[in-house]
């Protein structure tokens, strides 16, 4: 194609810093109030601190528990442990599913995949209080692994939708070729495709990650002993209807986006391919 | 008996749970307590839990039926009416000598006590000691002072003047009441109109006050000396540096009349069911008496019930003082309703949007709207019957298919194929759908004063025929159903064409630092979804946000821009529309990128070299081939967006009354507050369920394929 002239390519760099100073906005004025002293709400719009100072930080990752133990850490630990293991437990339900719904030919095969989407229109409001009593009954409230479940089953749908539309894409012949060669539909599946679908299987990971990393209202719910709160519920505290530590709420908010944000650039290479290579074919 | 069991008790280590939701210097006081109370039991152990404010009611609400509850937990008494409904708690029935008598009264219901009060609350008027010499004793003193102290960027006076909390020694002052202990409600009588006129006046007309005053700027105010009278509660001081003073409120110059703040008695409730009660009854006394109370006044601060301590600070002295011509504060379960309607009728009181008498007269009508409604059971025969013949009729249905020889032979070539998919289908049933079809079978129920009666489909007749609200009334479903739709509608446009945009100009191969745009292009989406709505909600503030202080920049004359972003349908809308579109467009913007690499490079150069221009091939070219990867991620998109409580919920809070709220929020509203009008919220739930049902089966037929 030809060049373009410098002009376009000028105005058009422009345009991208205009937008993109607008996206970063929010998020450097969230730096600011965490590096600025004191608990106040930065003011002046100009989202540069005057003076900087890691105070904020230090208070929330220094946070003790009554019994003097790490606070922080303890619930670092919980919130890492829970968002892997939903990653895990989600993408173990959803990768054999959505395989199916893309290879297979059974009976209701439509209405399955129809199902797992029309799960995503159930407004989470009225579902809370059902889940609790659901929980309770199984022995899984104040549990870890109960959280994990909810969460791994909550990205269910949106993980086989994306799979599926991944897998439709891969050529058939290679795993017809493996089958020939004798190995078992289960073999060829985690032998062959798998490892094929790495940039789906990345994106939907990740997705199922963040679902547990950053949900607070099922987590306060469904637990009540603190050594096995999860981050988001310790950031609610610092804002509430009294009160409002801006600086230590900034500070604790950066801490948990921070994971978030790091995971996102290094699997971002993926998530170009992994979220809409399915949705192409149509 | 009792002795064996206490023997049991205290011989086996027991661990007390407590449940809270202090923070600060409360909580370091009751931590001390209880460590305390641990050295002098050394085989019992103490666990406290700091829950955050905002779900404590809720949990208690859940947790104590099922036994998962603590042993002891402590609230504020406004809920103690409702808990003894429910049976939550049990009653205190040891001794209280030594309790001040007005904590005991707030928590008696039926001449039984039912927790034991450890501190009162209540607003006061606090003051600037280097700027005041000694406070005001009327209001129209008040109000002189506060004229003179204000100047370019210093007030007067500070108060969430819109809160029917702080309103409150107004109204009394006036002679009017929230709710008559009969449960009479007259947010239009004259008292209340003159207590609004009179509120107005000291927070708007006079000048001496900062607009849209939340807790948190008054506090900021203060902290950093812009503001010399403030009306609040023990918790405004708990970390301030600066120095501050306190008295009891003025008389209202108008009428005479003291100014009379509600009172809240903070005390320790015993969850039903606790396993140790005679151990947890004695951790109670201990931190709500003597040494215990002590603690609590010298390190937390708090104006103790216990009327022995000494060596009260100025302040916990100012709070008992008004604490004994404080009102405590109603219990009644329709008061919830009275706040909304009150704050409903301040707010627009204070943004001039109506006159005080309108604005009692529409409160007073809303109240009545959001009144429980007695409750007509209905007779469950009919419903069981007609569910009994749809059972039939599917199971006869499945019965008929199965027999077809076709069908079964599929079943059986292909039952290993349901291996694949069952254990997701087997989790989505068991925590998914179940809790969904529990929640929505809640509808049929109407639940008042913690008892669920049937009434069957009449929640859905009310709200579908809108026969609680005139149909044009914010609070009718079919108004916030068409917000809801111009909400989906309107993000979805800026999504795709901000994220189409963005992706088109990052394909291009010219671009320097692909990279780099497109990483800090999706950070929106990385930064969790409530952080990022209440910041936005404070950036939007009208004299201190990020948003008005910018647009003082760029636009022309000098002064401050205080432009009230909350006060109208539109904008308040946009500020919505502006966070969830930061949130929402990195989403559209991937997609978008995935698939334009899927379109071949040689068939744009082809038309290029036919001679269309920029324009031309990326409406002939790149348009048809972009669209059918798109679709399934619009539509999926307006589902999530249908449903995006949190940005809603955050950001405009509905504002102005109830305008801007959308079908899921407003099912929140009416499960959480409101009184807890479950089966309502469930009902509404149910709707929403059914209005994306329909949604998604016309866009599968408009598009011609199966993507939702």
């Amino acid at each position: 194609m030809r060049a373009p002239s410098w002009v376009r390519v000028m105005l058009v760099h422009l345009v991208l810093l205009v937008v993109t100073v607008a996206a970063l906005y929010p998020v450097l004025w969230v730096l600011k109030m965490a590096l600025t002293p004191g608990q106040s709400f930065a003011v002046d719009p100009w989202p540069i601190p005057q003076t900087v100072t890691f105070e904020n930080f230090a208070h929330v990752i220094n946070t003790e528990t009554s019994e003097g133990g790490w606070l922080f850490g303890r619930q670092l630990f919980n919130s890492l442990v829970i968002s892997l293991s939903t990653a895990a437990v989600g993408l173990a339900l959803s990768t054999s599913a959505a395989y199916a719904l893309s290879r297979f030919k059974f009976v209701g095969k439509e209405a399955g995949m129809g199902a797992f989407l029309i799960t995503q229109m159930f407004p989470g409001v009225v579902m809370l209080i059902p889940l609790y009593l659901l929980l309770d009954t199984m022995n899984l409230l104040d549990n870890l692994l109960g959280l994990v479940f909810v969460y791994a089953t909550t990205s269910v749908p949106f993980s086989v939708w994306t799979l599926k539309g991944y897998f439709d894409t891969l050529p058939r012949e290679l795993e017809e070729a493996a089958m020939m060669d004798g190995a078992s539909r289960w073999q060829t599946f985690t032998q062959v495709v798998l490892p094929l679908a790495t940039p789906a299987l990345a994106v939907t990971g990740l997705f199922s990650f963040m679902t547990a990393w950053n949900e607070f209202i099922l987590a306060t719910t469904l637990v009540s002993k603190p050594e096995q709160f999860t981050l988001p519920i310790v950031l609610q505290r610092y804002v509430n209807d009294y009160n409002a530590e801006w600086g230590h709420f900034a500070a604790g908010a950066i801490l948990v986006s921070l994971p978030v944000v790091a995971l996102f650039f290094a699997l971002q290479r993926y998530f170009v391919e992994g979220l809409t290579a399915g949705s192409v074919k149509g | 008996m009792t002795a064996l069991l206490l023997l049991l008790a205290t011989a086996s280590a027991s661990e007390v749970t407590v449940w809270h939701s202090y923070s600060g210097a409360e909580q370091a006081a009751l931590e001390q307590v209880a460590d305390d109370w641990e050295s002098t039991h050394p085989d019992d152990r103490v666990s406290l839990v700091a829950l955050p404010f905002g779900g404590f009611d809720t949990k208690v609400d859940t947790a104590i039926p099922r036994g998962n509850g603590p042993d002891l937990f402590i609230a504020a008494h406004g809920n103690v009416a409702k808990w003894v409904l429910e049976g939550v708690i049990e009653p205190w029935t040891s001794d209280t000598t030594g309790i001040a008598p007005v904590g005991l009264d707030a928590f008696t219901v039926d001449e039984q006590l039912w927790g034991l009060p450890i501190a009162t609350k209540s607003l006061v008027l606090l003051y600037d000691p280097s700027r005041i010499a000694s406070p005001p004793q009327t209001t129209d003193e008040l109000i002189a002072m506060a004229r003179a102290e204000t100047a370019d960027g210093h007030y007067g006076l500070a108060y969430q003047a819109a809160d029917p909390y702080f309103h409150a020694p107004w109204m009394h002052a006036f002679g009017a009441v929230a709710i008559d202990d009969d449960g009479t409600v007259s947010l239009d009588g004259d008292a209340q109109v003159q207590s609004f006129a009179f509120a107005r006046r000291l927070a708007v007309d006079e000048g001496i006050a900062p607009t849209q005053p939340t807790g948190e700027l008054v506090s900021r105010l203060y902290e950093d000396g812009d503001v010399t009278f403030v009306i609040s509660g023990p918790w405004f001081t708990a970390d301030l540096s600066r120095p501050v003073a306190a008295a009891p409120f003025p008389m209202v110059s108008e009428t005479g009349l003291p100014a009379r703040p509600y009172l809240t008695v903070d005390g320790i409730y015993q969850a039903k069911g606790a396993p140790s009660p005679e151990l947890a009854q004695d951790l109670a006394w201990a931190i709500a008496s003597a040494h215990g109370a002590q603690t609590r006044q010298d390190v937390g601060g708090q104006a103790v019930t216990w009327t022995a301590t000494t060596g009260a600070s100025p302040l916990v002295q100012t709070l008992r003082t008004q604490a004994e011509t404080a009102i405590p504060m109603p219990t009644h379960p329709d008061i919830s309703a009275v706040w909304e309607a009150q704050a409903y009728a301040l707010r627009r009181v204070m943004r001039g949007s109506a006159s005080p008498e309108r604005a009692g007269r529409e409160a007073q009508a809303r109240f009545e709207q959001l009144q429980q409604k007695d409750v007509v059971e209905v007779s469950r025969s009919p419903y069981i019957a007609a569910f009994g013949v749809l059972l039939l009729g599917l199971v006869g249905m499945l019965v008929v298919r199965l027999r077809n020889p076709e069908l079964r032979n599929e079943l059986a070539a292909t039952k290993w194929d349901y291996f694949w998919i069952g254990p997701a289908a087997l989790a989505m049933i068991a925590l998914v759908v179940t809790p969904f079809v529990l929640g929505a079978a809640v509808s049929l129920y109407a639940y008042q004063g913690g008892e669920w009666t049937f009434v069957g489909l009449s929640h859905f007749s009310d709200i579908l025929l809108s026969r609680d609200f005139p149909i044009t009334s914010p609070m009718s479903f079919f108004y916030t159903l068409a917000v809801t739709i111009l909400w989906t509608v309107t993000n979805l446009t800026l999504h795709v064409s901000i994220g189409v945009a963005l992706a088109l100009v990052l394909r291009e191969p010219w671009i320097r630092m692909r990279g780099m745009w497109r990483a800090l292009l999706i950070l929106p989406w990385a930064v969790p979804n409530y952080i990022t709505a209440l910041i936005w909600k404070s950036m939007f503030h009208a004299q201190y946000g990020a948003i008005n202080k910018l647009l003082a920049i760029v636009t022309p004359g000098p002064g401050p821009v205080e432009f009230d972003w909350f006060a109208q349908f539109s904008t308040s809308f946009a500020a919505n529309l502006a966070t969830n579109t930061w949130l929402g467009f990195p989403f559209m913007m991937v997609v978008t990128l995935g698939a334009l690499q899927a379109i071949p490079k040689d068939l744009e150069e082809a038309a290029e070299v036919d001679g269309a221009g920029y324009l031309t091939r990326l409406r002939h070219v790149v348009w048809p081939l972009l669209r059918p990867a798109l679709l399934p991620a619009i539509l999926l998109g307006s589902v999530w967006t249908f449903n995006m409580f949190n940005v809603v919920y955050l950001v405009s809070s509905g504002e102005p009354d109830g305008s801007t709220e959308i079908l899921i929020s407003e099912a929140y509203r009416w499960a959480f507050s409101r009184n807890n009008q479950y089966g309502y919220a469930a009902a509404y739930a149910v709707l929403i369920f059914g209005v994306l049902l329909v949604y998604s089966r016309a866009a599968n037929r408009l598009v011609g394929r199966k993507v939702l």
